[in-house]
């Protein structure tokens, strides 16, 4: 293309994890013309690797950004967080909608209830589709796990998962993208539907900016990313969008906000404050295998009571008996059990009863001997939206120490009592549950290195009634910009207790009529009404009722 | 000494410094009698022989560049800790390695306790030092399975399939072992 010549669409959709790729794709099956930038790489079953090498899909695909205070981990691929989450797709819980955080008033819009989100979580039900597992097919880890939880007086569930246990091999190496197309990302359905309405995806495209044209609309300004060196930018350019749909990630839309603000105008205040860590805790227990046998009466043969660490498929069952709406806010949380590779899911664990320092030398290699035995619990629990994010860095969201994955951010996040007073009672809890009669030792991983870390980073520019305290209204347009909208996990008011991405799709659902106007609006031919990715219409039927004031003349 | 010495001479003692760093965040056994960066503060191999020096160097992990100015850095702060706790070091080693095991561990948990102003950078290099000896992260993982990667085999990490791509058929129990929530609704989620 010549430099003089302008590229114009009717749409950008800034980012293909759940945000950008429902509202790609429902757009593009409207009939309006969509471009989709990602920053990162496109890869398909056959290239996600086996493998811990540099340079192999666990770095290509994904993102670790240190913060101070939090770091975050998040995809950096077509398909985002759904090429390497763990595929958890339960539905928040209904106090969650009615909690308050520090705000002294209800964090999410009054339209918005579990009652009224259940539609539009049954459109991403239907899509992926999300599957209920059952004990017959539950994993060790799952299994122990949820019989140390009947141990203790409590309930366990299987969690629903966005997974295909008949292709499913069990390998634990989802997060570097899955090879076998078992679980159901977004590669498999929302995005592969959006391109056969014509939309375009751009892997390697990093959006910096946002402007405004002379008639109204946005100019989005990428640069082009190499493929194995991240930190290198090979080109840049611009296009032109009578809407433009945030959905970077809840570490980077932020980042991209603050950038545009000499270009745009003023931000809302929200814009990069209220983050919320999705309250996440980690601990690990270390079993002693013969008392998990003798307590719990389980075993995998005569040999063999569990040494199941590396076996499964992330997260397979919860404990919800704490996400119970009578406790006061910031005590309710679920408990997961899950899996991370080791490195990430190695570094920051402890050891118990270390004389010397717990997450290195002498004391923490023991422990390493052990792995196998290894049972971590996940904490989803109820943070106070304390991140906030600092002058954005050059390009991107994070200044790049490697060529991929790791880099430095600009967020802070100070913990205030509140979120420490829940973190602790989910410490208690593990505790209570897999330290009873002598089964493991646990201990939680360590604060002092990376600072907290979520792997669902949320609430950096969410919606909400309070113009003080949300940057998005109820349909998701940014407050004093019409026409940009935000659809992924930075939209979410706060913490959810529970595995987000759920919620997140179920919200880009929701948003979609709303987009649909406001594309019209601007002159777009477009309709709201696309089937599900397959053409499944049970769900979308379910919700035209809904909008029919929104998506008709 | 000649310029190429004088290269040859840091790259020494880069290296030194940066095992006896690695081998302070995971430690092993010495790799002949009389190695002096690898402390032996723990029996089978540690994250050296793991292959922590190929793994800080590989361009990739963006460590390599620095590594030259931040061996010289710690090795003056190991000078420093050295004087202030009255320790004599040998000087013909770098301080950091001269340093006894137990004051390497103190150091290191000085750099990288919460505040201190070079925290990130000596987290980054223990980051890395872990990575090598849990996972081998400058090899691929079927290489290094087959050669015996010390980190992967002290952790009990399966090998693959001959196929090199991990299965397990295995990996239930296979009966009910919980109640579920009594609030679970229909999609299987918390009420």
């Amino acid at each position: 293309m010549s430099s003089s010549t302008v590229e114009q669409t009717d749409v950008v959709v800034i980012g293909s994890g759940f945000g950008g790729a429902i509202t790609a794709y429902h757009l593009a099956a409207g009939g309006a013309r969509v471009v989709l930038l990602e920053r990162g790489p496109w890869l398909q079953a056959d290239e996600f690797d086996h493998d811990f090498r540099l340079g192999s899909s666990s770095t290509r695909v994904f993102e670790f950004v240190v913060g101070d205070g939090m770091s975050v981990l998040s995809g950096n691929c077509v398909g985002g967080g759904s090429v390497v989450y763990f595929a958890a797709m339960p539905r928040a819980p209904r106090f969650v909608f009615d909690r308050q955080g520090s705000i002294g008033r209800r964090m999410w819009p009054a339209a918005i209830t579990r009652d009224s989100l259940e539609p539009w979580y049954d459109r991403v039900a239907e899509a992926l589709p999300i599957s209920t597992t059952d004990w017959d097919t539950m994993t060790y880890g799952g299994g122990l796990f949820g019989a140390a939880c009947a141990h203790s007086g409590r309930t366990a569930n299987p969690v629903p998962a966005a997974i295909d246990t008949a292709l499913c091999t069990n390998c634990n190496w989802m997060m570097s993208g899955c090879k076998f197309d078992a679980k159901r990302s977004l590669l498999l359905n929302y995005l592969p539907a959006a391109l056969a309405h014509g939309a375009e995806i751009r892997p390697l495209h990093e959006v910096q900016q946002l402007s405004i044209t002379d008639g109204g609309g946005y100019r989005v300004h990428y640069n082009v990313i190499d493929g194995e060196d991240y930190r290198v930018s090979t080109g840049s350019g611009t296009i032109d969008a009578k809407i433009v749909i945030l959905a970077a990630g809840a570490g980077a839309t932020p980042v991209i906000l603050q950038r545009s603000e000499p270009t745009l105008g003023a931000m809302p205040h929200a814009a990069g404050r209220y983050f919320s860590g999705n309250g996440e805790r980690l601990n690990t227990a270390i079993l002693n295998e013969d008392r998990v046998r003798e307590v719990l009466g389980i075993s995998v043969d005569e040999a063999v009571t569990y040494q199941a660490n590396q076996i499964g498929r992330g997260p397979c069952v919860a404990s919800w008996d704490r996400l119970d709406g009578s406790l006061p806010e910031y005590s309710r949380f679920s408990l997961e059990q899950l899996y991370f590779p080791p490195g990430l899911g190695t570094i920051l664990a402890q050891a118990p009863d270390a004389t010397g320092p717990s997450w290195f030398g002498v004391e923490k290699k023991e422990i390493l001997r052990r792995w196998k035995s290894w049972l971590t619990i996940f904490t989803m629990s109820e943070d106070d939206n304390e991140g906030v994010f600092g002058p954005p860095p050059p390009t991107g969201n994070a200044h790049r120490i490697s060529q991929q994955m790791l880099g430095r951010g600009t967020i802070s996040y100070r913990p205030t009592e509140n979120t420490l007073r829940g973190w602790a009672e989910s410490d208690e809890a593990v505790r209570d549950i897999l330290e009873r009669d002598g089964m493991s030792r646990v201990m939680p991983w360590t604060n002092d290195v990376v600072g907290a870390y979520t792997v669902h980073p949320l609430s950096s520019c969410r919606i909400g009634d309070d113009p003080a305290t949300s940057a998005l209204d109820e349909n998701h347009e940014l407050r004093g910009h019409p026409g940009i909208f935000v659809t992924d996990g930075s939209a979410v008011p706060g913490a959810l207790t529970v595995n987000p991405a759920m919620t997140i799709a179920a919200l880009a659902e929701r948003a979609v009529p709303a987009i649909v106007r406001a594309a019209r609006q601007r002159g777009v031919d477009v309709s709201y009404g696309a089937p599900s990715p397959d053409g499944e219409t049970s769900a979308r039927n379910g919700v035209l009722p809904l909008v029919s004031h929104l998506v008709t003349e | 000494m000649t310029a190429t010495e004088t290269e040859t001479s840091q790259i020494d003692v880069t290296t030194m410094t940066f095992e006896a760093f690695a081998d302070t965040i995971v430690p092993g056994e010495k790799r002949w009698p009389d190695d002096v960066a690898v402390a032996g503060a723990s029996a089978g191999p540690g994250a050296v022989a793991a292959g922590a020096i190929e793994l800080l160097r590989m361009p990739e992990g963006g460590m390599a560049a620095l590594l030259d100015p931040l061996a010289g850095l710690l090795n003056t702060h190991a000078a420093t800790y050295a004087a202030e706790h009255g320790a004599e070091l040998d000087p013909a080693l770098p301080a950091f390695v001269a340093l006894p095991f137990a004051d390497r561990t103190a150091l290191v948990q000085l750099l990288t306790t919460p505040g201190h102003p070079e925290k990130e950078v000596w987290v980054g290099i223990a980051l890395f030092s872990n990575m090598a000896f849990d996972t081998g992260a400058h090899m691929h993982t079927t290489d290094a399975i087959a050669a015996g990667h010390p980190g992967l085999l002290t952790i009990g990490f399966a090998p693959p399939n001959p196929d090199g791509v991990w299965r397990f058929p295995d990996y239930t129990y296979g009966k009910p072992l919980a109640r579920r929530h009594p609030d679970t609704t229909s999609s299987g989620s918390p009420a």
